[in-house]
């Protein structure tokens, strides 16, 4: 007899011993949903690892404002078939409160003032645990952190001063006022989460799949022409076949030309790309450790 | 869909440990690299900071540097994780410091891994260095480790200095506890018997590295002998269609658990059936390590979070005195005779005391120090523990996960120590 799973099996496991150990240690768990797949596919184990009750913990979007439509109706849709509570914390709201100044010219992003609209909402909320869809290969930063990540009071990221990690025994005790960021994907690639969503026929935005827009080019990017970025003289907009390789802000999320229009196509075209999925995010490309730097002071 | 990412592939975790010198980082680059998991822009950013460095060529290594201090020192301080496929396989790399102080990261990045990598620079041969990745594999019951006798286009490919240091390394092993051992002598920097056959070393019959980790023999690292289900959490979906269900999830931690399998719950001593294993893919007969599924039990038993369910006739020890070899992590504060730690083991969070500190041991030399001064980060200690409560252990030895726990400091919360039962 073999005993013997392959990868996504195991990844799968994993992921969901994370899951239920954050249910276990917490009291008062919240998972960050973006409307990206990888927030998804952490709604889908989630679902997975609590079947049949329900996932034992709100859903939490930091909304820029400044989102692809497709991604909020989805959002909306998945919310009320899972039967989740979603909480929503608005960058908008900072922003007419003043509690954040709004970035100007034509490189303005709210993708910065993410940050400190999450921490608010995480305080506000008494969260002790937010699960993060992040992983490991994405990012030189990211490829260092820790299935539970230790955040002090203000919410911050020491890297250097990090709790060691052994076999699968992962120590979530804390000082009231501090939380956890708990990564359970940590593990998995850009190719096992596209692989693992076709083997299980998970439903996701449209905008991952080739679709035409309009599009102009900056910086060797093709950003989707919208309200929210100010163009640039000589910068002209026009029609292309493109998809999203990861969705974020539509101020700083690159669209990829691609013909890929199903799920296999996309597989094929993750598995042959010489490209980092985030190689279109213009927010890291500001310095070479900008992901460390905005990590430091509790991004995602 | 082309070969490279069909979805039946087996996950292989190794370690590496090493130091600046000794080639880890570019050895680790040259898998990427010629596996053809480097990205194009990765590399164009590793490219133009090696020119930005005045380095001749592109520096593979700068691929494994994360944290800005690491950059800034030219050194490895954390355990950074790596990724990559080939069509048979998918590798989790986790790439540690070598350097005795960052001891604790080598236990960290040892502690889930399928193989050690161990680098020897052929001009070097065996040292200090060697000997300590060694003896960690060994602590640490990794089940394969791959020597590579690195920099051979350094000593001319010459088979003597190769089979001098496989002899240097075999004689001090066998005081080892390393189960299985494989050599390869490779030049990290040319390519040379990593991913490709190297024709400079005729001599050697043996398997290129790649293909030695597409291929050792991984299926049964598991414990598939030995019934162990500790209870993570309990599911209760507290609806009208789930009225009565009480679900037991947890990840399965040795043993072959099937449906209608007669079990003994722990700590009450009470008997059971198996009625339903539910899997993430629905309902299934049987399950293994490491798989998460959520059992149902025939008789209404109230489990909860840090029991376990095992086989009758196949118990672990039931007892609140452990004996373990520890590895200290704390920088403030020495391990204290007498102190009181939190304590984590499989799913159950207890405390307990250090009764007594039996020996210190050198992890360059494997001496056991009766006299010493004190226990301080990254030592290992033989160390006597006694628990509040009871708990359901093996050896590590027999099991990586009923045999490992975690220390922790009450006061700061942080992880101190980490203990493999004997």
């Amino acid at each position: 007899m073999n005993y013997n799973i392959n990868h996504l099996k195991e990844l799968e496991s994993e992921s969901i011993y994370v899951l239920r150990e954050v249910a276990a240690q917490f009291e008062n768990p919240v998972l960050m949903f973006s409307g990206g797949k990888d927030s998804i596919l952490m709604v889908h184990l989630a679902y997975k690892a609590f079947f049949p009750a329900k996932v034992p913990f709100p859903l939490l979007h930091i909304d820029t404002g400044h989102n692809f439509p497709e991604t909020i109706k989805f959002r909306d849709d998945l919310v009320e078939k899972i039967g989740a509570n979603l909480i929503v914390g608005s960058v908008q709201e900072a922003i007419d409160k003043r509690t954040v100044t709004e970035e100007k010219g034509v490189n303005a992003s709210r993708n910065g003032l993410q940050t400190a609209v999450l921490l608010e909402s995480l305080e506000k909320g008494k969260y002790d645990a937010a699960l993060g869809g992040a992983r490991r290969d994405e990012e030189k930063a990211r490829a260092k952190e820790r299935f539970f990540s230790h955040r002090d009071e203000f919410g911050q990221w020491d890297p250097k001063n990090q709790r060691p990690e052994l076999w699968n025994i992962f120590n979530g005790k804390h000082q009231m006022g501090e939380h956890f960021r708990v990564f359970p994907i940590s593990n998995w690639t850009e190719l096992d989460v596209w692989q693992y969503l076709a083997m299980e026929k998970v439903e996701l935005p449209s905008l991952y799949y080739a679709h035409e827009r309009d599009v102009f080019e900056r910086d060797g990017v093709l950003l989707a022409d919208c309200d929210y970025i100010e163009k640039k003289p000589g910068e002209t907009v026009f029609r292309e076949t493109v998809r999203c390789r990861t969705i974020g802000d539509m101020t700083c999320t690159g669209v990829w030309k691609s013909t890929a229009s199903t799920t296999d196509d996309i597989i094929e075209e993750v598995a042959t790309t010489r490209m980092t999925e985030r190689g279109g995010r213009t927010d890291d490309k500001r310095s070479e450790t900008s992901m460390e730097d905005r990590k430091r002071k509790g991004y995602f | 869909m082309s070969e490279s990412h069909k979805i039946d592939s087996e996950l292989l975790r190794f370690t590496t440990a090493g130091s600046v010198d000794d080639g880890k980082s570019t050895l680790i680059g040259r898998l990427l690299y010629d596996s053809k998991s480097i990205f194009q822009d990765q590399y164009e950013q590793i490219e133009r900071v090696s020119e930005r460095r005045g380095e001749e060529g592109v520096n593979l290594a700068l691929l494994t540097d994360g944290l800005k201090s690491e950059r800034e020192q030219g050194i490895t301080i954390d355990v950074a994780y790596r990724y990559f496929a080939t069509p048979k396989r998918k590798f989790i790399i986790a790439d540690t410091p070598g350097h005795i102080q960052y001891t604790r990261n080598m236990v960290t990045g040892a502690s889930s891994a399928n193989v050690a990598l161990v680098l020897i620079d052929a001009r070097n041969g065996v040292v200090e260095q060697t000997k300590r990745h060694a003896i960690i594999a060994s602590l640490l019951q990794i089940p394969h480790v791959v020597v590579c006798i690195n920099k051979m286009d350094l000593v001319d490919y010459d088979e003597n200095v190769y089979n001098k240091i496989q002899d240097d390394f075999e004689k001090f092993a066998a005081k080892l506890d390393v189960i299985d051992v494989h050599f390869i002598p490779i030049s990290a920097l040319i390519g040379d018997n990593v991913v490709h056959r190297s024709d400079k070393t005729p001599w050697y019959d043996g398997p290129t590295l790649m293909y030695y980790l597409e291929n050792v023999h991984i299926a049964s690292d598991h414990n598939f002998i030995d019934c162990r289900f500790p209870v993570q959490y309990v599911v209760r979906p507290y609806n009208d269609e789930y009225h009565d269900y009480r679900g037991y999830a947890g990840r399965i931690a040795g043993g072959v658990i099937k449906k209608g399998d007669e079990v003994m719950l722990l700590p009450s001593g009470f008997h059971s059936k198996i009625k339903t294993i539910q899997g993430p893919a629905g309902e299934q007969e049987q399950a293994f390590p490491p798989e998460s599924v959520t059992i149902l039990l025939e008789d209404d038993f109230d489990l909860s979070r840090g029991d376990m369910i095992v086989r009758p006739n196949n118990k672990p020890d039931v007892t609140q005195d452990v004996e373990v070899m520890l590895v200290w992590f704390d920088s403030d504060k020495p391990l204290l005779e007498k102190g009181k730690y939190a304590l984590m083991h499989t799913t159950q969070d207890v405390r307990c005391v250090i009764k007594e500190i039996r020996y210190k041991l050198d992890i360059n030399t494997l001496h056991r120090l009766n006299e010493h001064d004190g226990i301080k980060m990254n030592d290992v200690a033989r160390v006597v523990l006694r628990t509040t409560k009871p708990l359901f252990k093996d050896s590590y030895r027999t099991n990586r996960i009923t045999g490992s726990l975690i220390l922790i400091d009450e006061g700061t919360n942080n992880t101190v120590g980490a203990g493999m039962i004997i």
